[in-house]
């Protein structure tokens, strides 16, 4: 058994915030990631990010991910790639399976002080006849292949979904070379941002609200997609029906914490709609129902990649905090001015639900004895 | 809002947001366009500007509001901006052209002095301009920004170019 201060599972943007807090402040931090490159979903974001200017605001994602990786790396941070966290025990052992340059993986326990669950969240699906086409993709699978691998998915896209996700990657996939040949949305509304809709619509990308698709065809792979309208009770309203030509479909359907770690180790679970699914309780300090385990990002509710900055901040100084690393005084400054940005974040039409949901989950901490 | 159902802005949503820049400041040369009505927490607008042009203040939700006598049209928030929704207009360039200047984050760039098909809001070409600009510095952070010159009659409508492919 190894020992370790604190052990971090996931390095994107929450868990590398709350590694460089942590490791800053004096801490001994190991960050356990499974992919093979660090940064989570920071390396496939090269749009420039919303924000105040004060926090990297107008710096492409792919940027912050990198000044997130030199912080970690100047500050001792360890971080372990293609490295699966497998197993939660009592008195916090975290069971890794470590993968060696070998490229076989060895099981190594440690028994951690602390731990911090960054986990972040997966992809909805959505089914239709022939959703299991080769063509038919996750949108961010189509954006880890463009911006992560450079390699086109094909040339005529069809996306389903108008949040966020689909309007960028939408614009990501026209600067690949892409065309898309329309953007479904079953709302009567665009989900996302209307800059984010202005940038595809002057790029000449048909929107179809009150739309969804009813079957994609193909032999070997999507040739066709039946897109129809849909009536006020989303049922789709027989002969509306358009076939578009397209070899490639992107599912934006929405996100949903990722929460297995957390279910593991019987951390108290609330569902919350707004926040995509279940999603472990926490206090202000980001602290879970199991005392010593913290979670931060997209596991506690999908949000953005600045949110899930400051909550990994707020972990990570809370962490080291009650390993003696950071005085109260000057943890309780740190964690006010990190909840203000917070709540700034979680302001307006598009924020405002997050900031209740996000109290919601907040009153129900149940009271630490 | 014809943002949230179409995806584009219509000009009397600009209006109802009061963010139709006057004829009189047109008169006086370059001018910023900021098409942002929807409260988004989002500021780099505001730093861009040395003149202090843009304010936003807080909450960082609020809209941006341009000073138009301040505003030199000089652009430089142009490439700033992380929703691309600032824009140019020089209506004194010529008896007959103004000229446009968006952002345009894809490739082939346009070359200086070429005929491209102006676009815009919706993507529909309204009209031919020719490119008097294009600039790309580091600065930028590789969003760069083309000016073109189109009839005046266009200028509240071209907010770029058609996208052209690599082969």
């Amino acid at each position: 058994m190894v020992n370790k201060e604190i052990v971090v599972v996931g390095a994107g943007p929450a868990g590398l915030a709350a590694a460089i807090e942590a490791a800053k402040a004096g801490g001994e931090v190991l960050v356990a990631d499974l992919n093979i490159l660090p940064g989570g979903q920071l390396f496939k974001q090269i749009h420039k990010f919303f924000g105040s200017s004060a926090h990297r605001s107008g710096t492409r994602g792919i940027e912050i991910g990198r000044q997130l990786l030199a912080e970690a790396e100047k500050y001792g941070v360890e971080i372990w790639l293609n490295s699966a966290v497998i197993g939660l025990y009592d008195d916090r052992v975290v069971s890794i399976e470590k993968g060696l340059n070998s490229g076989e993986k060895e099981l190594i326990n440690i028994k951690a002080e602390k731990i911090i669950l960054a986990t972040g969240a997966s992809e909805n699906v959505v089914r239709f006849k022939g959703w299991t086409l080769p063509g038919v993709m996750g949108a961010g699978a189509a954006q880890t292949m463009i911006n992560v691998n450079r390699v086109k998915p094909g040339n005529k896209v069809v996306m389903l979904g108008s949040g966020n996700v689909g309007l960028i990657v939408s614009y990501q996939l026209m600067q690949a070379g892409c065309d898309v040949v329309a953007l479904v949305e079953a709302a009567p509304n665009i989900g996302g941002y209307g800059v984010h809709a202005s940038k595809i619509r002057r790029a000449g990308v048909p929107v179809y609200t009150r739309h969804t698709i009813i079957e994609a065809k193909g032999t070997d792979r999507v040739k066709e997609v039946i897109i129809a309208e849909l009536d006020d009770s989303w049922q789709p309203i027989a002969g509306t029906e358009k076939v578009l030509e397209a070899d490639v479909v992107t599912l934006a359907a929405g996100l949903k914490p990722i929460s297995d770690l957390a279910r593991l180790h019987d951390l108290e679970m609330v569902y919350n709609g707004v926040f995509g699914g279940w999603v472990p309780k926490h206090d202000e300090n980001m602290e879970s129902t199991q005392s010593g385990i913290y979670v931060a990002g997209d596991t506690t509710g999908v949000e953005e990649a600045n949110t899930a900055l400051e909550e990994g901040r707020l972990a990570g100084i809370a962490a080291a905090e009650s390993l003696g690393y950071i005085a109260e005084k000057d943890a309780k400054e740190r964690k006010d001015d990190t909840w203000k940005r917070l709540d700034g974040l979680r302001m307006g039409p598009f924020g405002e639900k997050r900031m209740y949901a996000k109290n919601e989950i907040l009153a129900c901490f149940p009271a630490r004895s | 809002m014809a943002l949230e159902q179409n995806g584009y802005i219509t000009r009397e949503e600009l209006a109802s947001f009061n963010q139709i820049i006057s004829e009189e400041r047109f008169k006086k040369g370059p001018v910023a366009i900021i098409e942002c009505i929807q409260q988004i927490p989002c500021n780099p607008c505001e730093s861009a500007c040395v003149r202090k042009a843009i304010r936003i203040g807080e909450p960082i939700t609020s809209l941006p509001v341009l000073n138009e006598d301040r505003c030199t049209g000089c652009g430089v928030c142009i490439a700033r901006c992380p929703g691309l929704a600032i824009f140019v207009i020089d209506k004194t360039f010529s008896d007959a052209e103004a000229t446009v200047a968006f952002p345009y984050e894809y490739t082939p760039l346009p070359q200086k002095d070429e005929t491209v098909d102006a676009v815009d809001r919706t993507g529909r070409v309204v009209c031919k301009g020719k490119v008097m600009k294009v600039l790309n510095p580091e600065s930028f952070d590789r969003t760069p920004v083309v000016t073109l010159a189109i009839p005046t009659e266009y200028a509240d409508e071209v907010r770029s170019m058609k996208r052209r492919r690599d082969r």
